[in-house]
């Protein structure tokens, strides 16, 4: 399944031998416009298949990281290794190969509109080029996963904030994507099934994604001890407790 | 594959919203394919006249025998006649029969006429098998009768033959500046789209859409809202153009009722709906192209 998602269409990212490092960044800097910088220094290195929380107040910058991340954003500085490629100077044609490896759960969802969940689910198979008879069975597994079986085709504007949230989230996982990004993904859904979507996070992790979740709910760290926590302050990496130990020293 | 490609296209082409600004495009694309069937059809259907009038005129011309006694008159025109008949090149010469020429005449000449001492001169309608021969046929006529006018037909005709190529060279302008229309609306078009479906476009690049990829949810609307309005518009002027030239046979007269279209006509205007729908898609290709390689 995931071979063939990443290895159809017009993907040109060429599969690297599994890296120690799937993510590495190093003093990375990002400005929005002339103002002053949302991110300063921001250097860490993320072990492919390992569960990472970042953490932090509103606005101390993890949308920002993440889109970073995922190649929403350039950096303003800095150097970012995706997948041991450098992510900053890469050609704009070579992205989308990039894009497809990598799962996003957005902080306000971003649904299709105009598409049923099933469709919006669907979406990153149908990018991959996946064809149609091999569609309809993972995005009912999916939707069962989150359990919206009854809502297929319902759309985005008629669930609720945590239906729409949990369909963003089927559709971030169904492409089995190698990094898995999720902003806030439990915000809008009672801790019941938080815990679940946190256990659907912890499966996909258990079977070699890495999972980041960036999340200001305490509650959720505690409920996979373990998991590595990134903490952000005022768009500043304070030093990680857990295994996040980049750099290793810091002068001064 | 071949069998999921129905279900394919119809989720793709769901993926942007059948929005107003692009369900415009079908009406001002039948408006478009409308004007440029009937100008397409002036065009062609002058241009084919012109070629024929051409054709038939080009070797045809008349000698005039200008004597004021008759019988002379007579004499030189049977004697031309024989000769002209004989040169080669000349493929057939009629004597214009004189009651013919009379009743020609009487609307200008009034009952007089009938006079047989009116001056009207012989004439001599010459069809030749080579256009070449005209100066010989002159050349012997005036040997016998140095008064003799040759008139070529074509050199009369050929203020009609000049219009006809105005008109023709008209209809081809329009036809262009209707193309040149049709893309900046295309274009438009294909920018408000973008601009209206700016959210959509940028999950679809985040989940690793190609730009071609997205440029293909345009291109496909685009093209479909081009076929529907294109095929409206064109039957519309087909339907205007034959009831045109029926109106124009009705007329009787053979200078307009050859101003019809041929087989190959037909074909160029059923081909104008195919040519439009192509150039808007690639009118809306390259403009969703190039305003999303803006984008990251
Ligand atoms: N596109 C943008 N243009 C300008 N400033 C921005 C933009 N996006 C974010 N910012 C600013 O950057 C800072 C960090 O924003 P960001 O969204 O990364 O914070 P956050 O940690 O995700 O907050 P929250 O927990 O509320 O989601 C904020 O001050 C915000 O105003
Ligand atoms: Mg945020």
């Amino acid at each position: 399944m995931r071979q063939r998602v990443l290895g159809t269409g017009s993907d040109k990212a060429v599969r690297q031998p599994r890296m120690a490092n799937i993510v590495q960044f190093e003093n990375v800097g990002l400005r929005y416009g002339t103002g002053a910088e949302t991110l300063s220094d921001i250097s860490f290195t993320l072990a492919s298949g390992t569960f990472y929380f970042l953490t932090g107040a509103s606005g101390a910058g993890k949308t920002s990281l993440l889109k970073l991340l995922y190649l929403a954003q350039r950096p303003s500085r800095g150097i970012i290794r995706l997948f041991g490629e450098d992510a900053v100077t890469m050609p704009r044609d070579r992205l989308p190969g990039f894009r497809r490896r990598i799962g996003v759960v957005f902080q306000d969802f971003r649904l299709v509109p105009h598409l049923s969940a099933a469709d919006n689910i669907a979406l990153p198979l149908r990018v991959a080029g996946i064809v149609e008879d091999e569609i309809d069975q993972p995005v009912r597994e999916m939707l069962a996963w989150v359990g919206l079986g009854d809502r297929a085709q319902a759309r985005p504007a008629t669930l609720s904030g945590g239906e729409q949230q949990r369909v963003a989230i089927a559709r971030a996982v169904i492409g089995r994507p190698e990094i898995l990004v999720a902003d806030e993904p439990t915000g809008n859904v009672d801790p019941e099934m938080a815990d679940r979507l946190l256990m659907l996070f912890d499966s996909m992790n258990k079977l070699g994604t890495t999972v980041v979740v960036a999340t200001h709910d305490f509650n959720l760290l505690s409920r996979l001890p373990g998991a590595q926590m990134m903490r952000l302050d005022k768009g500043r990496l304070l030093d990680p407790t857990g295994a996040l130990r980049y750099p290793p020293v810091r002068p001064g | 594959m071949a069998r999921s490609s129905s279900t394919r296209s119809s989720s793709e082409r769901r993926v942007l919203d059948e929005a107003g600004g692009v369900r415009a495009m079908t009406w001002v694309m039948a408006i478009m394919l409308f004007l440029t069937v009937l100008a397409a059809a002036l065009g062609i259907g002058t241009r084919t006249s012109a070629r024929s009038l051409e054709r038939q005129l080009s070797g045809r011309l008349t000698v005039q025998i200008v004597e004021g006694d008759p019988v002379a008159r007579d004499a030189a025109a049977a004697r031309v006649l024989a000769l002209v008949r004989a040169l080669p090149g000349v493929r057939s010469a009629t004597a214009v029969d004189r009651t013919e020429l009379e009743t020609l005449l009487r609307p200008w000449l009034g009952e007089q006429g009938a006079d047989p001492e009116l001056p009207i001169p012989a004439m001599i309608d010459v069809d030749l098998a080579d256009t070449g021969s005209a100066d010989r046929v002159a050349a012997e006529a005036r040997r016998i009768s140095p008064s003799a006018r040759v008139d070529r037909h074509q050199g009369w005709m050929s203020p009609v033959t000049g219009f006809m190529a105005t008109m023709t060279w008209l209809a081809v302008a329009l036809v262009a500046l209707m193309v040149a229309a049709t893309s900046a609306v295309v274009v438009l078009a294909a920018r408000a789209g973008l601009e209206t479906h700016r959210a959509t476009i940028e999950v679809m690049h985040m989940l690793g859409s190609t730009d071609i990829q997205v440029a293909r949810l345009f291109q496909r609307r685009i093209a479909i809202d081009a076929a529907i309005g294109g095929t409206i518009g064109a039957i519309a002027g087909v339907l205007v153009v034959l009831f045109i030239g029926l109106r124009l046979q009705g007329l009787g007269s053979e200078l307009l009722g050859g101003v019809t279209l041929d087989t190959g006509g037909w074909i160029a205007i059923a081909f104008l709906p195919l040519f439009f729908v192509l150039l808007a898609t690639v009118a809306a290709r390259v403009t969703v192209v190039a305003a999303l390689r803006r984008a990251l």
